[in-house]
């Protein structure tokens, strides 16, 4: 299945991905080759199969409520690209 | 000021068009910790960032883990309201990319939430009926963005990751409501069903309940839903109301002249009274839903539903019924004792003490002087818990009323004193000696001082005013230090006049 273009600017623009245009082009090959071989999957009969969103055959795994220790601000604030007082700081974004 | 209301549209217009509500309600769960990792859920005046661990900032290598607690504590919820609990539920990760969730993807529950449909009954300009439910599903909070200008003029906004991930319950209702007053009402109700299973503290002004509302207009008479808007930021009841009544009226004048109502989300501005039109994306929402590959599903078994629902409290509306027929309550003094969960408790331990004879006078203690004393504490929600009274000194002050040990005058003093210093009635009454006096013989003789003292009001009443008479009670009464009782007075008093 080939994307289109506009298809890789949609995406790129979600993710907040500055593409050019050659870049555009060059994703839309790489990800469609991606979907290409995924299709593979559409082979299997899966008639018989329960849909399911996992496959680990794993559920319900839940963990008591109770508190732990969260990390120091500092730690906390270690990896920000910018810092005010005890707060990560952003460019302006409006609700 | 801008003025606060669009030009009004007038009542033959306003009332040609049906309005259409149906509400988003966020409820924050009151766990001790949060929805997926082990951070203290209460952040309420914490240092800013002191709640976090690299589950909420999903850092590399992390592993949210669902509390059992959130998910627990939202079937509750659901089964409180009649909700439908499916065998099978799943997280959902919410992709979008603005700043108050650092990781760049809300947990959420897309296709297959906790609860599915249920109804509230709600009573509104004095019709009762349900409003019907459509989903409740189990989310994380987001992160607090705070805007600020910076000194040369430049915008930016600060993070604070407390709140991002503390576990959040969204229930949307069906396009079941038609107007502001039943919106309110349903809001109310919710927070009081809420409060009574004691899953969230459900309070506006502190953000652990919050509402977005989606109006629209149609002709009365038309069951096709109109272009829907979306309307944010409303932070207190009155600002629920006041925005719909807003928006309910600009929509009518809008379509009453022609126009087309555009889709779109508009935010209530609480110093206007209006909503504004908020920067409308170019694009609809593509959050590219796809089921959380942290989190395996979760199933409900029948026996734990039913086990949870061994735990739901007595409800409002069960508990109002119960008052009326067990106490012989009239329906609005049942309604105003079972407000609060705490409340009626108080209720019924106060009766279990004065004896079931008594409950109507403990209600009519309960609503009149203790509400109105417990409102001069200075905290809206105050209960009798948080004041030095108990059950033990109303069903006191309740039984020496009726032992006519005391003037209902005097109950009112001794109350008060009891409020103030916690001591219990009877020792009050008997360290200011304020017993009731019965001695016929003692009223006799300070009526007839009172009738001596008094020629003017006895001529009057002789002339034919009766209502002299009450004036005369008042005196031997002041006389009596109130502790006449005020019946025996009157007696007393005519006996004398009529002779």
């Amino acid at each position: 299945m080939a994307l289109t273009t506009d298809e890789v600017r949609h995406i790129a623009n979600l993710a907040r991905v500055a593409l050019s245009d050659a870049e555009v082009e060059r994703f839309r090959e790489q990800l469609s080759s991606i979907l290409e071989h995924f299709e593979t999957l559409t082979q299997i009969d899966t008639t018989d199969v329960p849909p399911t969103a996992q496959t680990l055959e794993l559920v319900n795994v839940e963990r008591p409520d109770e508190p732990r220790p969260s990390a120091t601000t500092d730690e906390v604030l270690l990896n920000a690209p910018r810092r005010d007082g005890p707060y990560l700081r952003v460019r302006a974004v409006l609700d | 000021m801008v003025a606060a209301q669009p030009e009004a549209a007038s009542t033959a217009t306003r009332t040609a068009y049906e309005p259409v509500i149906g509400l988003e309600v966020h409820v924050q769960l009151k766990t001790r910790s949060k929805m997926f990792c082990g951070c203290e859920r209460d952040y309420f005046e914490a240092e800013p960032n002191s709640h976090v661990c690299s589950v909420c900032l999903g850092m590399p290598g992390m592993l949210p883990v669902i509390n059992e607690q959130a998910v627990a504590f939202t079937i509750l919820a659901g089964l409180a309201l009649g909700c439908d609990i499916p065998a099978h539920s799943k997280f959902d990760r919410k992709n979008y990319p603005y700043p108050d969730l650092v990781k760049g993807y809300q947990i959420s529950q897309y296709d297959q939430p906790l609860c599915l449909g249920g109804t509230l009954e709600i009573e509104a300009d004095g019709v009762t009926r349900s409003v019907q439910i459509e989903r409740i599903h189990l989310e994380e909070d987001t992160a607090r963005l705070l805007h600020r200008e910076g000194a040369n003029g430049d915008s930016y906004s600060l993070i604070d990751v407390n709140r991002s991930g503390v576990p959040l319950m969204e229930l949307v209702t069906r396009p079941d409501m038609h107007s502001a007053a039943e919106a309110m009402a349903f809001l109310r109700t919710l927070r009081q069903v809420l409060r009574y299973v004691g899953v969230s503290d459900a309070d506006m002004e502190k953000g652990s309940f919050r509402c977005d509302a989606n109006v629209s207009l149609r002709p009365v008479g038309t069951t096709t839903l109109g272009n829907k808007v979306e309307v944010k930021n409303m932070n207190s009841f009155r600002a629920v109301g006041r925005a719909l009544e807003f928006e309910i009226e600009r929509q009518a004048r809008v379509l009453s002249e022609g126009g087309r109502v555009a889709q779109e989300t508009r935010g209530y501005i609480d110093a206007t009274g209006a909503t504004v039109s908020q920067r409308s994306k170019e694009e609809a929402h593509d959050y590219r839903y796809f089921p959380e590959p942290d989190l395996p599903p979760l199933e409900t078994s029948r026996v734990t539903v039913e086990e949870l629902r061994g735990h739901l409290p007595e409800l409002p509306a069960a508990k109002r019924e119960r008052f009326v027929a067990q106490y012989g309550l009239t329906p609005d003094e049942a309604r105003q004792l079972v407000e609060t969960r705490a409340g009626a408790e108080a209720f019924e331990q106060t009766v279990a003490l004065a004896g079931p004879a008594h409950a109507r006078d403990v209600a009519h203690w309960l609503i009149g002087d203790v509400t109105r004393l417990l409102g001069t504490l200075g905290e809206p929600d105050a209960e009798l818990t948080d004041s030095k009274l108990t059950p033990a000194h109303i069903a006191e002050l309740v039984g020496l009323v009726g032992q006519r040990a005391i003037t209902a005058a005097t109950a009112k003093e001794v109350l008060q004193a009891a409020f103030e210093s916690g001591e219990m009635p009877a020792a009050i009454v008997d360290a200011r000696g304020l017993r009731q006096i019965n001695d016929d013989a003692e009223i006799d003789r300070v009526a007839a001082e009172v009738i001596d003292a008094n020629p003017q009001a006895v001529a009057d009443y002789r002339g034919g005013k009766e209502a002299a008479v009450k004036f005369l009670v008042g005196q031997v009464m002041r006389a009596m230090r109130g502790r006449a009782d005020p019946n025996g007075a009157a007696e007393a008093l005519l006996r004398r006049l009529q002779s």
